[in-house]
């Protein structure tokens, strides 16, 4: 057997013709404001626990919306529900209600 | 033998058609000249205006006709030779026709930029990519929207800034509209053709205008059209003759790749031909966007430093219909004010 | 796809080739890789295309790999450069004719760095001097060889022997062309047919009888990224780029790649075998790999050379396949025969990839 001492590397991109993108199908269903994020960045700029960890509403929406869901499960669990980000949204998107419909689809 | 002041009106798109239109009611005499055997310019190969969906018909309907009616209209004709001559403007018309003017008007607009200088988007290359102005003339003769195959396609792509905001073509300045017309477009391709995914490639959305957010947002809210952040970096054509796009998508920091069925280019303005040839003929300096620049951008914005000649529409840069119609009024104006300043005597 | 779109925007590509009188300059790697590579080119141009080429046997490598690989600074690099310039003029020629894309690149980069900064060029010809006491006139021409071999690509298709046509279909064969990137992309009006969709292969692949393969990764590197591939734990790059390549191509299935850099088909040839070592794909037909040739080698086959006079006996993948198709003669038992017929050895056939 060879030691190569390298491997392949796995591919970065984000490919929309391979990802799955079935979950943010099933959030506009559930919750059409999931459409209208215009990538401000209001919310984690405003976020509680953004301060002391990588979490970010804008992100997580983006990576679901992209078809990389299982990049933010772990982004999931930093939210505590505060609701500032709903507060501060200027577009009026349920924030709350996303990360929540996404921690249940995710993660319960 | 003249008895009021001629003016030559060069270029009978909006811009032109509105001075003129003006010029005639101040009680001016008014000649305007295009090139083309028709009055309307750009205007006449779209299907419908933002904001608002307007078919664009009715710009030209209202203003051909007005026009028509108030000042002397000379089509397929171009400009030739100017000289000036004890306060006039001697000039030569292609059709061998000399007239004498006190005032020029530069109408001459813009073209859209070739999307052929954008190799890498293989443009006249790949089957399946299009420009703006093309998806404009489907939608104007009411041809469904296929691919070059003729199959409906399940995925089509917008590309903001073609020729704009790119050092690489020369053209380092926004074009202005080509953000808004995307959006317009992309909702009629998305109602046209339900169950089509439709995306939206952009660097910034410069929704300026009155009610461009309301359609940014309702792109986003009723037709789901997808907007990625970030700029084609090229396109290729695969074994299916769909286009496989490559760009990075900045918000996710992450490069991206997808293929469509159809990529619509946004292609921008760059001042046209005519605009070019009255420039150097008359000597007009010109913005580091090489369209005319006024004497003075923010009060004079119709004024051009040779005496007698002011500028219009989207010669002195890019430009919406509904803004070339105010800045035609108010070159109108401009045109006026300078008769009643430099000569004593009123017309 | 339009070719008319591609024709249009190759007319706006084109560069003055010369036409005789060329002083060679080597590449540092295409004789190990490949070896018959360039003495085909030479055999080509003094026996088959009756031109004067000289080569003068105290030449360097350009720099180009340390240079790309931050080893030395830029003014060493312009001084070698102009040392090789100094033979060319010592020996009475003014047309550079480049064997690597590298180098090429390497030779465009100083002279237009020297167009833009003159002081640059002065500073230069006083090392020159001082180091080696040597003075220099610029080109007045620099092709590639691929250049030029793509400029005389008629007069050897008029006297090609094997066109690249399936002889058992009568079909055109399906070429991949593979451009080095320091060919046009740093200097898109240098190359033939500019960057995006470059002409200089293609040209040749047209008038040789076969057809050109357009796939999604085209313009993509091969992989090799010099100081990627220089240290072996980050050639794991080299080889996913590739990968990308192939993965891109093979719904085309292609009969052959053609390549005109000295270290792209180093990468998409040996490459196959480590891609089928690592990751158990192959991209050729039954188990074998899609053959990856050097310009020069493919001229030399359309001419009728030997195949083990090209030294194709040191690709990785095997060229018998294609072969068979082109319908070349080649005697399998003198695969691995020196010049002597002396058996040089054979090489450990892979596990995976089929040779």
């Amino acid at each position: 057997m060879i030691n190569w001492q390298f491997t392949l590397h796995p591919d970065h991109t984000i490919n929309l013709d391979t990802n799955d993108r079935t979950l943010a199908r099933l959030l506009e269903e559930k919750e059409p404001t999931s459409r209208i994020c215009m990538a401000c960045g209001s919310c984690g700029g405003t976020c509680t626990a953004a301060q002391f960890e990588p979490v970010s509403f804008r992100h997580i929406l983006l990576m679901v919306r992209r078809g990389e869901t299982e990049s933010v499960r772990s982004e999931l669990t930093k939210c505590m529900y505060c609701g500032k980000c709903t507060l501060v949204c200027p577009r009026g998107v349920n924030t709350r209600h996303i990360l929540a419909l996404l921690r249940t689809m995710l993660i319960n | 033998m003249h008895t009021r002041k001629h003016i030559l009106v060069i270029g009978g798109g909006v811009a032109g058609m509105e001075s003129a239109i003006h010029l005639c009611d101040m009680g001016y005499e008014v000649t305007l000249i295009e090139k083309q055997d028709q009055l309307g310019g750009h205007v006449l190969k779209w299907d419908f205006l933002f904001p608002d969906h307007r078919p664009a018909y009715e710009i030209t309907n209202e203003l051909c006709p007005a026009v028509e009616e108030k000042a002397t209209i000379k089509l397929q004709t171009e400009v030739k030779n100017i000289v000036r001559q004890n306060g006039h403007f001697e000039v030569a018309l292609s059709d061998g026709e000399k007239l004498t003017a006190d005032a020029l008007l530069v109408a001459t607009g813009f073209d859209l930029f070739d999307a052929h200088k954008k190799e890498e988007y293989g443009y006249g290359i790949y089957d399946n990519v299009i420009t703006a102005a093309e998806l404009e003339e489907r939608f104007q003769n009411k041809i469904p929207i296929r691919t070059a195959a003729g199959k409906k396609p399940a995925r089509v792509g917008f590309v903001h800034c073609v020729g704009s905001r790119d050092e690489k073509v020369g053209n380092e300045y926004c074009s202005k509209v080509c953000c808004v017309t995307a959006v317009k477009q992309a909702m009629r391709v998305r109602e046209s053709l339900p169950g089509c995914e439709v995306f939206c490639f952009y660097m910034d959305l410069r929704m300026f205008g009155r009610y461009f957010e309301d359609l940014y947002r309702e792109a986003q809210e009723k037709w789901g059209v997808q907007f990625i952040r970030g700029r084609l970096s090229e396109a290729a054509e695969d074994i299916d003759q769909r286009i496989i796009v490559k760009l990075e998508d900045t918000l996710a920091g992450r490069p991206l790749r997808m293929a469509v069925d159809l990529l619509v280019l946004l292609t921008g303005f760059v001042p046209s031909e005519g605009t070019r040839r009255m420039a150097t003929m008359l000597n007009l300096p010109l913005g580091n966007d090489r369209f005319i620049k006024p004497s003075d951008e923010h009060l004079r914005r119709n004024l051009t430093p040779v005496p007698g000649v002011f500028v219009t529409g989207a010669s002195a840069g890019p430009r919406s219909i509904s803004e070339s119609i105010s800045d035609a009024r108010a070159a109108a104006l401009e045109i006026a004010a300078w008769f009643n300043n430099s000569s004593q005597h009123a017309i | 796809m339009k070719i008319e779109g591609k024709r249009a925007l190759w007319r706006e590509y084109q560069k003055a080739i010369a036409d005789d009188h060329y002083f060679y300059v080597r590449s540092c790697v295409r004789q190990t890789f490949f070896p018959g590579a360039e003495k085909a080119f030479i055999e080509i141009m003094k026996n088959r295309l009756g031109k004067d080429l000289y080569e003068e046997p105290i030449h360097t490598t350009c720099t180009g790999i340390a240079y790309h690989s931050d080893i030395v600074p830029l003014e060493t690099t312009m001084t070698v450069v102009a040392r090789q310039f100094a033979l060319m003029t010592e020996n009475g020629y003014e047309n550079l004719a480049v064997s690597c894309v590298t180098s090429f690149g390497v030779y465009s980069e100083v002279l237009e760095t020297w167009h833009h900064f003159p002081e640059t060029e002065e500073k230069t010809r006083e090392m020159l001097w001082k180091a080696t006491r040597r003075e220099f006139k610029k080109p007045a021409n620099v092709a590639h060889a691929s250049d030029i071999l793509y400029k005389f690509r008629d007069q050897i298709a008029a006297q090609a022997v094997y066109p690249l046509i399936n002889r058992h279909t009568g079909q055109p064969l399906r070429v991949v062309e593979h451009i080095g990137c320091h060919y046009a992309k740093m200097f898109p009006h240098k190359g033939v047919g500019g960057a995006e969709y470059p002409y200089v292969l293609v040209g040749m692949i047209e008038s040789w009888g076969g057809e050109v393969v357009d796939y999604p990764e085209r313009r993509h590197c091969c992989g090799f990224g010099f100081r990627q591939y220089l240290i072996q734990a980050n050639r794991g790059y080299t080889f996913s780029n590739t990968k990308k390549k192939f993965d891109s191509m093979a719904p085309y299935k292609p009969d052959m790649i053609i390549t005109n850099c000295p270290g792209c088909p180093m990468f998409l040839d040996r490459g196959q075998y480590a891609i089928a070592e690592l990751e158990g794909i192959t991209y050729g037909e039954n188990g074998y790999g899609i053959p990856v040739f050097t310009f020069e080698e493919v001229a030399g086959l359309v001419l009728g050379f030997d195949p083990w006079d090209l030294g194709l006996q040191f690709h990785q993948v095997a060229v018998e396949p294609l072969l068979d198709k082109m319908g070349i003669p080649y005697d399998p038992a003198m695969k691995y025969a020196g010049s002597g017929g002396k058996f040089i050895g054979s090489p450990e056939l892979p596990e995976v990839l089929k040779c």
